[in-house]
């Protein structure tokens, strides 16, 4: 109950503010928070990436094994994405098993990075049909301050791009780099009554009718989309945030991954 | 192994099944299957087969998932074991948690809520033969169930995909299609086109994207017919009698009218009807339907009524039809 009618008045606070053209925190509406991105953080991950999004702040460590292909790829890699909301990051977070907004975002996250061909997966391959190599991405989320989304995305890309293949340690031949084609990046925007803004703090989360993530590439191509909340968005809104994210998208790629 | 086809429309522009590029699979639907469930709705569609079941609004327990201010709607996506080619294990997986989330979304933005403080609307859609589109195919069916039910909601929600192959968008994926295309953008729309799902993995531009709304919407318009229809057969058929003998287009509203002429009796009845909590739900899907200047509730306690004594009302309709024909023009 204390927290309906707080996210009411926090709701009419924002949707007031929206109004007058500003954000709590007087960012633009285009305006993504600072990003501090620092990678190859866990020496002993073969790859990995610590982000901070605004206040939000998250680990991404890549790990490797080998394991059997599926039946219906014998001769390309995996890919398998977790993400742990875990209860030192927000006090809304419990322990235990993943839930759906986690669930969600790791397969968000999973289809951003492999709908793109970012992974040249067919590199993977060790033994067509018996062996390949398996890439976990763990996401491990240290702090919630809103839009985990993006920072586990753009965490991950780079903590990819700075992966060793442990071929010697496995006894599979000589290490290499991770193969990367393409650099994905997920931009996240909220519908708050009307107008849509990117890169959602914690408040305009909780208060906002729906939330729409896109990931693009390089080439400005969309790999991977997803609406969710209560609300309802008209296509005018839709397409205008799709254009906005691409071009947002596509500055992080330029002032974050490319020097890595 | 991959049996990828080489071509995915060949050089009349058919697809692999014999549909054109805009063109969906055939939709068949069935209402009121189960009788332990307030709502229902058996769909077919293409070779999937699914049975979407609403139970509520009711009780919610435990009660600290009760919201103060709204129902909580709960979805349940679930495949059965024997659904797919090779068995899957029962039970939720990590795919199936997403769906059922993105899914009740999806509903949200239609259903009153705020009618129920503290009750819960249960949703579940088994999918018991899957071949592509099973997540859009459940929406459709439980959008007639959540009807079915007497649940009060702006507008009934279609659902549909859009691919890409051969790097053409395709309305509908079918089973090849969506295993080896390019893309796959599933979305539910509301009957005004508003987008309440949306999810997209594949490689598209923004160009094509904004294209596959536009066929999406049209694919969910024929798809809404469908489901207006399914639930305008429940609500006109009647047992044992078939009122449209004389006149096919008997539509509902000259039903309703006609039969609601209030008389002392029947308003007594009604009012005791009025206790049963789901009777009295006033459903608003086809509001915005102008033919339908009466909502569902009505509907359904009309039905009880013209089986109670269905020779006078059929007799009473067949006469004050032209009258309100007029009226409604």
């Amino acid at each position: 109950m204390g927290n309906e009618v707080m996210s009411v008045l926090k709701k009419d606070y924002i949707y007031n503010l929206m109004l007058k053209g500003k954000r709590a925190d007087g960012r633009a509406f285009d305006e993504i928070r600072d990003i501090d991105l620092r990678t190859n953080v866990i020496d002993k991950a073969e790859g990995s990436a610590w982000i901070k999004l605004g206040g939000t702040e998250l680990l991404v460590g890549i790990k490797l094994q080998v394991g059997s292909p599926f039946p219906d790829s014998e001769g390309e890699g995996v890919i398998i994405t977790s993400m742990e909301l875990n209860p030192i990051a927000s006090p809304d977070f419990e322990a235990g098993p993943p839930k759906e907004d986690a669930i969600e975002m790791a397969r968000v996250t999973d289809r951003g990075i492999r709908e793109s061909g970012a992974i040249d997966l067919s590199k993977l391959c060790i033994t067509e049909g018996e062996e390949v190599w398996i890439v976990f991405i763990d996401i491990h989320v240290l702090n919630n301050e809103g839009n985990i989304q993006d920072a586990a995305s753009l965490a991950a890309i780079a903590a990819l791009m700075t992966t060793t293949i442990p071929g010697e340690r496995e006894g599979r031949g000589e290490d290499m780099p991770m193969p990367i084609r393409d650099m994905p990046v997920s931009v996240s925007l909220v519908d708050i009554g009307g107008e849509v803004m990117v890169d959602p703090d914690l408040d305009e989360e909780a208060v906002c009718d729906s939330r729409l993530t896109i990931v693009s590439n390089q080439d400005g191509s969309i790999s991977g989309m997803q609406k969710s909340g209560d609300g309802a968005l008209n296509d005018e809104k839709l397409l205008k945030a799709v254009s906005l994210a691409c071009k947002k998208a596509s500055e992080l790629r330029e002032t974050h991954l490319l020097n890595i | 192994m991959s049996d990828k086809p080489e071509k995915f429309i060949d050089e009349n522009g058919l697809r692999l099944d014999g549909r054109r590029i805009d063109e969906i699979r055939p939709m068949k639907m069935e209402i009121g299957v189960l009788s332990r469930a307030d709502g229902s709705c058996y769909l077919e569609w293409g070779k999937n087969k699914v049975l979407a079941a609403v139970y509520g609004p009711r009780e919610l327990h435990p009660r600290r998932l009760q919201k103060a201010d709204s129902v909580l709607i709960r979805y349940r996506y679930n495949m059965a074991a024997f659904s797919v080619e090779d068995r899957i294990r029962p039970g939720p997986s990590r795919r199936s948690t997403e769906i059922s989330k993105v899914s009740r979304e999806a509903f949200e933005p239609v259903v009153l809520t705020h009618l129920y403080p503290g009750a819960v609307i249960d949703v579940f859609a088994e999918v018991l033969q899957a071949d592509a589109g099973t997540r859009t195919a459940a929406i459709n069916a439980a959008s007639v169930a959540l009807a079915d039910a007497g649940i009060p909601m702006k507008g009934l929600i279609s659902a549909c995909a859009v691919g890409k192959v051969d790097g053409q968008l395709v309305l509908d994926l079918n089973k090849p299609e969506d295993n080896y295309g390019d893309a796959d953008i599933p979305m539910a729309l509301t009957s005004d086109g508003e987008i309440t799902l949306l999810q997209m993995d594949g490689d598209v531009t923004q160009e094509e994207f904004k294209k596959a709304i536009e066929m999406c919407k049209e694919g969910c318009r024929q798809i809404l017919e469908i489901q207006k229809e399914t639930l305008k057969n429940k609500f006109t058929k009647l047992d044992e009698v078939d009122i449209s003998d004389e006149d096919e287009d008997v539509d509902i509203s000259t039903i309703v009218e006609s039969t609601l002429e209030p008389s002392e009796d029947e308003e007594t009845e009604d009012q005791d009807e009025g206790s049963d909590e789901y009777q009295d739900d006033g459903s608003a899907e086809e509001d915005e339907n102008e033919d339908d200047s009466v909502s569902e509730d009505e509907e359904e306690d009309n039905e009880d009524d013209l089986i109670e004594d269905s020779e006078e009302s059929i007799k009473r309709i067949d006469e004050d039809d032209p009258d309100d024909e007029e009226d409604d023009a």
